[in-house]
């Protein structure tokens, strides 16, 4: 296709592309930029630092730095927190929309019914009776305390995301296998789990960066560093002294919980698109 | 949306199983007729796919049964427990003094302007930011949807950072763009008038609520391009071609070929990032945490129970926050006749 364009549409596709990569990316090259300028720099009112600085990411990853504990806990935290609420999800989601794809059975619609809801389900509404239950229970400010909200962000898009792979799978095998005597759980185990694993995977990837967003259970349900994810602890950096606004190490922190989300979305764009897109449509 | 585009709408496929007319009223039949007629052949088949059947539905609870349980568990107890919360008169900086009000929360939240200004802003930055975003987002799809293989990955790549970008991340670079200490923004536009090195973007209502919509919008406009783009797929090829040879311009095609044939797709995505932006909590926090009046719904909830441990008062807000998402359901299925079953949701 690319031959045939004229050089009229070669400029227009390099104007549009070069308008979505500017708009899409600015503000990341924006904060960027913020986090390798100088203390002293921080208020030069430039886009681009004055001098190139790393005193910056010293101060959040270097032993010693100012913020580095509070920073480094709460990356381990939110690691920890939404890779178990990934996997958690995605093993729950992934039997159920096996069972929505492929069994009859009553109640079908009720369960989609209700992924939905719990989707647009107001985060703040729940948050306090578990604030408050958390803190009777001993779960405030510990990891289950945060994984088990995260699982009403992440379960819902993972039933319907996997539901919609499961309808594409070449479903023969499975036949196969149960004439071959396979009971439909075997057949699920053996014939659909290796097919289903792509699916599986990019589910995985939306889900994650769900709860990896997440600010408001993050914010209301930790207090210490002990449970605190990154996106409550941005909010809560000090500067290294009572005067100076956090604004460098902030920065510098927003960067390095950014490479990841980008490193992955470079990877996997097309899964990441099909997934999304998929969950709406019947592809 | 129609049965053919909605998961939950679609007939389960037939013909795949032994028992291809397994229905939901199947079960409660089943008992009688085999006691009555057992030793007929017919009747033996049909027990058996009954069994076949009976032993499928039980498979298919085993299977979704702990995810559906999960699910309300995480919901909808907690919605129940602050329904019955916000009849208390319960502030945890005085647990003892518990006391049962009744609707007085309800009666001193909706008397109180600061609830309806709350209300009011969350409304404004939810309709801006849609409509907003509906556009941007139409223009994105169609540049995904049309681009040559080439320019394909590295388009998607771009529209996606966004996406998963942490919002709380998008809100501090915005945010530090904008500041009238670190940010660059007035220097680069000072000549446009009412910008200058002295504007304070964050001392008033409009121009805090300008950045914050900037941010909101460059963060959830590649979701709701994506839903767009998977409306657009659903756009017969063929019927712009038509379209094409017949002389309509490239305006008409969209407005009369694009449009009308992803109405649905449309509809859905535009009622998905209402509902979302309705929520809208993060940037508010981060870059005015409600300041000069840009108070949203989830900050005022959030501020009374967490912040001020009005554990009563709070739960009475956040069930009126959810009941308003649920009003907000409710006129788009009734009265712009949403097809739910044919999207899915996602934060």
């Amino acid at each position: 296709m690319g031959s045939v364009l004229s050089t009229r549409a070669k400029v227009w596709w390099a104007v549009i592309t070069v308008v979505v990569l500017v708009g899409a990316l600015f503000p990341v090259v924006s904060i960027f930029m913020t986090s390798f300028k100088a203390s002293s720099d921080i208020n030069s009112g430039t886009f681009l630092p004055p001098r190139w600085s790393t005193e910056n990411y010293e101060q959040i990853l270097a032993s010693g730095g100012s913020a580095q504990e509070l920073f480094l806990s709460a990356l381990r935290n939110s690691i920890g927190i939404s890779l178990i609420a990934t996997v958690i999800a995605v093993v729950l989601a992934t039997l159920c929309a096996y069972a929505i794809a492929r069994l009859d059975f009553p109640g079908k619609r009720l369960i989609l019914t209700t992924a939905l809801g719990v989707s647009i389900f107001p985060v703040v509404s729940i948050v306090t009776p578990l604030f408050n239950l958390w803190r009777n229970i001993g779960l405030y400010d510990t990891w289950p305390g945060l994984i088990i909200p995260y699982l009403s962000l992440t379960l819902p898009i993972s039933i319907w995301t996997l539901a919609a792979f499961f309808r594409q799978i070449p479903w023969e095998l499975e036949q196969a296998a149960q004439v071959d005597g396979a009971t439909p759980w075997q057949a699920f185990r053996k014939a659909i789990v290796p097919l289903a694993a792509p699916g599986v995977f990019t589910t995985a990837l939306i889900a994650f960066f769900i709860a990896w967003n997440d600010f408001v259970y993050g914010i209301s349900l930790t207090s210490t560093s002990a449970a605190r994810p990154v996106p409550a602890a941005l909010a809560f950096f000090t500067g290294a002294s009572y005067f100076e606004e956090p604004t460098g190490a902030i920065s510098a922190a927003a960067v390095v919980v950014t490479i990841p989300v980008v490193v992955l979305v470079v990877l996997f764009q097309r899964q990441i698109v099909s997934g999304l897109t998929q969950g709406a449509v019947k592809g | 949306m129609n049965a053919q585009t909605g998961p939950a709408a679609e007939p389960p496929t037939h013909g795949r199983h032994a028992a291809p007319s397994t229905t939901e009223d199947r079960p409660t039949d089943r008992a009688p007729r085999d006691d009555a007629r057992r030793g007929a052949p017919a009747a033996e088949a049909r027990a058996a796919r009954s069994d076949r059947a009976r032993a499928e539905a039980r498979l298919g609870w085993y299977l979704a049964g702990p995810a559906f349980v999960v699910m309300l568990a995480v919901t909808l107890y907690p919605i129940l427990q602050a329904v019955y919360d916000s009849l208390f008169n319960y502030k945890l900086t005085a647990p003892d003094d518990r006391s049962f009000v009744g609707l007085n929360n309800y009666v001193v939240i909706l008397t109180d302007p600061v609830w309806w200004q709350a209300l009011w802003v969350t409304l404004l930055i939810t309709v801006i930011t849609v409509a907003i975003e509906l556009v941007l987002g139409f223009a994105l799809a169609l540049v995904m949807h049309r681009a040559i293989k080439r320019l394909r990955g590295l388009l998607r790549t771009a529209i996606l950072v966004p996406y998963g970008i942490i919002t709380v991340v998008s809100a501090f670079a915005w945010f530090y763009a904008f500041d009238i200490t670190s940010g660059y923004v007035n220097h680069w536009f000072d000549w446009v008038p009412g910008i200058g090195p002295d504007l304070n973007w964050f001392a008033q209502q409009g121009t805090s609520l300008v950045v914050i919509i900037a941010s909101e919008v460059w963060k959830t406009t590649p979701f709701i391009s994506l839903l767009l783009l998977a409306g657009l797929a659903q756009v017969p090829g063929d019927l712009e071609e038509a379209a094409k040879v017949d002389g309509a311009t490239a305006w008409q095609r969209f407005t009369r070929v694009i449009v009308p044939n992803m109405k649905a797709a449309i509809m859905v995505a535009v009622l998905f990032r209402a509902l979302d932006a309705f929520r809208i909590f993060d940037n508010v926090f981060i870059m005015t945490n409600g300041a000069n009046g840009t108070e949203v719904l989830s900050l005022l909830a959030y501020r009374t129970s967490i912040g001020q441990l009005q554990i009563g008062m709070g739960s009475a807000i956040s069930v009126l926050l959810f009941l308003c998402v649920v009003l907000i359901c409710f006129v788009a299925i009734k009265l712009f006749k949403v097809d739910l079953a044919g999207a899915r949701g996602e934060k």
